[in-house]
């Protein structure tokens, strides 16, 4: 695939910022208004080249990853780990609009993580780690700076 | 001065619902350690409610209505001393003895004997098949004689003596009332009411007879012949008499106290006899020439004298002998001067024959003051007519407007804010306005709380709709918006919400969220609105337009755990299984390493499921025939049963039948919150369906329905709904009223909250489910049927469904297992590695 055309597609804003596209999963793995978890940096999944210059410095982390179709911005990307559950549940929490905001409510104690940035509504010391996502025919690529 | 360490010896004699009252009051006061308290109780069980001793023959237990236990009294560390009637009261020596021969003395003495049931001396009167209604022997005599009964005759038209004929009626017989005098309940109603009240009652059946005198009961070829002055006669198979109450006062003549002419112990304002080391309180005390028998006036006193032991200021100063209740299903109600006999008492009267309602008001001469009112078959207006009576309020303008039909909007109501703040609103528990108001100031902004707080409207329960006005408009004051709103989502409440998506046939979320709501939904109405979509349409809830709606449990068809994994609970109806399946069952946790565990609700939890084992696990249950148990849903779960009739030798009704065709038909009901049931084949109840949604419990003839009662963080025992039903009657009646709830109830509602909330109560229940009251009836039995025909099992469909299957991937790109999941093994099962065994595992490997 072309990483001059996704960055030129557009498809999501934040495509052109980061230099390193991956693919993480299939358009038709999400769920519309809900969420999916991904593994990433599962050399398993992705041909080890793509991870050799970074020397495997990625560990495998599972992301939840969210498809709002009719939102600006179609997707969201925060870490699965609950940090106050202690579980990998984010992403099977429901898409909920706190103050404006759009967040995911996680299903075990329904804290509110806001999508844009990850921080915990109820205690802002809390975040989740992002990652820019983006839609490039019928793949969902993965934003990475670590990889040059 | 002495210091006195020694406690206090106080004894009470006596233990019907004032003593027990009394008790109840002085346990919970702080002073209550500095005494040392014993009790005589003359009837072989503690304090019972004998308010609703009726209700024992329409299928409340002994145990339903016991309001002293013999643990409680234990735990309070009072003696207790059943069944033995204290004979001598030694005022010189300050000690009594009972029949038992214990003595016992003491430096404070409550006598709270109460009344007796007055039989006139009509020769005859002491034949066997003669008995009195006033305590749970009584009832059971008469119970176990109207087996081979026909016709039952009960001698008094008052309050009581109606009880006596409903419940004579409710046992199959041919009820008759005989009176003495020339109307019914002649102290508390006027001419008109009492003669309303006769043909409400002869239209229910029962023959009424008024000025008629007994003379004569005999017994002719087995039977009872009763002769009346100017020569008529009655035939009937047994006799109830209940000419009213009479004082027992006789231990206190017998030891030289004071009593009045026509019987009652003197009493003054602090309940003190002429001996002041000797209170009276309820049925049995006289006050100013006056017997109350009411319980209210009784709790009164009860409080009167804890106050006067423990050195307080209270005293008793009469009380208001106003009573709403309910006769043969005909409302009646009685407020003040009834009979108008005030100097320049004035009277309204409306009378509608047609819909056979009378009301009548009595007004001061200048008719701003109400004195006193009655009504008959309609007392809707009771408890502002109660207000005014009791707090002085001035009557408007026109006040026949008060008990006028409304015409539409026009009814002057009397507000919640215009009552001062000594308002007696709770007349059982003595709750007033002012400590309403208190209460909400201090935190408590539900209705349900200030109930728990109060007690107020947890007695009688005919102060209810007048609490619930309070409490909003003091919310309201309090600048708290009460308002039902869903959530910031949708300004309506789900109720509202309901009717709108049923009656335009709104199908999705969106489509909802675009006509009526705004922004983009949260995860209070998501759900919500899924559960009303799933009731009112029935679709499967993986649809692609739900499932993003859908709390995890619903969107993956199991209750996730405190790990991220979940469990599994195959439906197992009535808690009936095969030795087959349960060794499929056994077989599936072993395969799959889960934890299982029996629940409360007699099924089998399969725990420590990861996601994607969810569709194996179920392919193999599906094949053995199980189906999906809706355990993670807020939808019907289990129907618990006993064996009955079929292996049980007590059991009258074939239970584990009754559950299956229960749980059968009602499996995949979506409602706004869990609902449970049970079956039970007997009055033992060994189901415990009176801690469930919908209880059922079979009697002799058939089934009673019991409902709204829950276990868990608030109990509530359930409410008895209808009695004897046949089994389509059953069925009828538990199609509309889960209807009725899943259509009115508010999001996460219980059964128990929805009907402590539901104006008017049980009652009110009873005239929508029952008669039909809002001519919705048919339609709640058609949606229902269309919940039960278009049933399908979730995991069925899901498991033959690929579309549906993708969704159960741990991770969409990897065929990994989450390995943040870590079980370790206890008592030979798997559960949840702890934080601490994980960091270990960590640094082991």
């Amino acid at each position: 695939m072309s990483l001059a055309a996704l960055q030129q597609s557009n498809t999501n804003s934040i495509a052109i910022t980061h230099p390193q596209w991956l693919p993480i999963c299939q358009r038709s793995d999400l769920v519309n208004n809900s969420g999916v978890c991904a593994l990433w940096g599962d050399t398993s999944v992705y041909p080890t080249e793509m991870f050799s210059r970074a020397n495997k410095i990625i560990e495998q982390r599972s992301i939840a990853l969210f498809f709002l179709p009719d939102q600006e911005q179609q997707l969201y990307a925060v870490d699965n780990w609950d940090p106050i559950a202690q579980a990998g549940v984010i992403a099977r929490g429901i898409i909920a609009e706190m103050e404006g905001e759009l967040t995911v409510a996680s299903p075990l104690y329904k804290h509110h993580f806001r999508l844009s940035d990850g921080v915990c509504m109820e205690d802002s010391n809390i975040r989740l780690a992002t990652y820019p996502l983006a839609l490039y025919e019928d793949k969902v690529y993965i934003g990475c700076n670590k990889i040059q | 001065m002495r210091v006195n360490t020694e406690k206090q010896k106080l004894i009470v004699i006596g233990n019907g619902m004032v003593g027990h009252h009394f008790l109840e009051q002085l346990a919970n006061h702080q002073k209550s350690t500095s005494f040392e308290i014993s009790i005589f109780c003359a009837e072989p069980r503690p304090a019972y409610d004998r308010v609703h001793l009726s209700e024992y023959f329409s299928g409340l237990s002994t145990e339903d209505l016991a309001m002293g236990k013999t643990e409680q009294y234990q735990q309070w560390g009072f003696e207790l001393l059943l069944n033995d009637r204290v004979e001598e009261i030694d005022r010189k020596n300050k000690m009594v003895s009972a029949a038992s021969g214990i003595t016992r003395s003491y430096d404070q003495l409550i006598l709270a004997t109460g009344s007796y049931p007055f039989v006139p001396p009509i020769p005859g009167h002491q034949h066997e098949r003669c008995f009195v209604y006033r305590t749970i022997e009584d009832l059971d005599a008469i119970r176990s004689a109207a087996v081979n009964a026909k016709t039952g005759v009960v001698v008094g038209g008052g309050l009581l003596g109606l009880e006596a004929a409903n419940a004579l009626k409710t046992l199959g017989l041919e009820a008759h009332v005989v009176e003495f005098a020339p109307g019914l309940m002649a102290t508390q109603l006027d001419d008109g009411g009492s003669t309303l009240l006769r043909n409400k009652i002869e239209d229910l059946g029962v023959q009424v007879h008024t000025s008629t005198a007994t003379e004569l009961i005999e017994e002719v070829d087995g039977r009872l012949c009763m002769q009346f002055k100017g020569d008529r006669k009655l035939i009937t198979d047994m006799i109830v008499f209940s000419a009213g109450i009479r004082p027992q006062d006789s231990l206190a003549k017998s030891s030289g106290l004071q009593t009045g002419e026509r019987g009652g112990i003197v009493i003054d304002s602090s309940c003190r006899t002429s001996d002041p080391d000797i209170f009276a309180i309820g049925e049995c005390a006289l006050y100013e020439n006056q017997i109350f028998g009411l319980v209210a006036p009784g709790y009164s006193m009860a409080r009167t004298a804890v106050a006067q032991l423990v050195g307080e200021e209270e005293n008793f100063t009469g009380a208001d002998m106003s009573t709403k209740l309910k006769l043969l299903g005909v409302q009646v109600g009685s407020i003040g001067d009834a009979h108008g006999r005030s100097d320049g008492a004035a009277a309204i009267t409306f009378v509608d024959e047609q819909s056979g309602i009378y009301k009548r008001m009595i007004t001061d001469s200048t008719g701003k003051q109400l004195l006193g009112a009655v009504m008959v078959g309609d007392t809707s207006e009771y408890d502002s007519l109660l207000q005014y009576h009791l707090n002085n309020i001035e009557l408007p303008e026109h006040p026949e407007q008060l008990i006028l039909p409304a015409a539409e909007g026009a009814t002057p109501t009397l507000g919640a804010a215009a009552l001062p703040a000594t308002a007696t609103v709770c007349s059982c528990h003595n709750v007033s306005k002012g400590q309403i108001v208190d209460v909400i100031a201090g935190g408590c902004h539900s209705l349900a709380e200030v109930k728990e707080v109060t007690k107020a409207s947890t007695g009688c329960g005919g102060c209810t709709a007048l609490l619930k006005d309070i409490v909003d408009d003091e919310l309201a004051a309090l600048g708290m918006e009460v308002n039902n709103h869903l959530c910031a989502h949708f300004p309506f409440s789900r109720q509202e919400l309901f009717h709108i998506i049923q009656v335009e046939e709104i199908k999705t979320f969106a489509g909802l969220l675009e006509r009526h709501g705004n922004g983009h939904g949260c995860e209070v109405c998501k759900p919500t609105v899924a559960s009303i979509l799933a009731s009112l349409w029935n679709e499967h809830i993986l649809e692609q337009s739900h499932v993003g709606l859908q709390d995890t449990n619903d969107t993956f068809m199991a209750n996730m755990q405190k790990n991220g994994s979940y469990s599994v609970v195959p439906r197992i109806p009535g808690g009936e299984i095969t030795p087959e399946k349960l060794i499929v069952i056994g077989e599936v946790a072993k395969r799959y390493n889960l934890y299982t565990k029996i629940t409360g609700g007699q099924r089998i939890d399969l725990f420590g499921a990861r996601l994607e084992q969810l569709p194996e696990i179920w392919s193999e249950l599906i094949d053995a025939g199980f189906e999906t148990g809706h355990a993670y849903g807020k939808s019907l779960r289990t129907v618990k049963s006993c064996v009955g009739s079929t292996w049980c030798r007590f059991g009258v009704q074939d239970s584990v039948s009754m559950a299956l065709l229960v749980e059968n038909r009602y499996k995949g009901l979506r409602s706004p919150h869990k609902i449970k049931m049970a079956v039970s084949g007997c009055t033992r109840e060994c189901a415990e369906a009176q801690s469930k949604d919908v209880g059922v419990i079979a009697t002799e003839k058939g089934w009673n329905l019991f409902v709204c009662g829950n276990g868990g963080m608030r109990p509530r025992h359930a409410d008895l709904f209808a009695t004897d039903l046949d089994s389509e009657t059953l069925i009828r009646y538990i199609d509309r009223f889960l209807m009725f709830y899943v259509r009115t109830a508010d999001k996460l509602q219980r059964t128990s909250v929805w009907l402590e909330n539901l104006d008017g109560g049980l009652d009110y229940l009873r005239e929508v489910i029952i008669d039909d009251k809002l001519d919705i009836c048919v339609e709640l039995e058609a949606q229902m049927k269309r919940v039960v025909n278009t049933y399908q099992c979730e995991w069925k469909t899901a498991v033959n469904d690929p579309e549906k299957l993708k969704r159960f991937r741990q991770f969409v790109n990897s065929d990994q297992s989450d390995e943040k999941i870590i079980f370790v093994k206890e008592r030979g099962q798997p559960r949840p590695a702890t934080v601490e065994e994980i960091v270990e595992t960590a640094e082991s490997a």
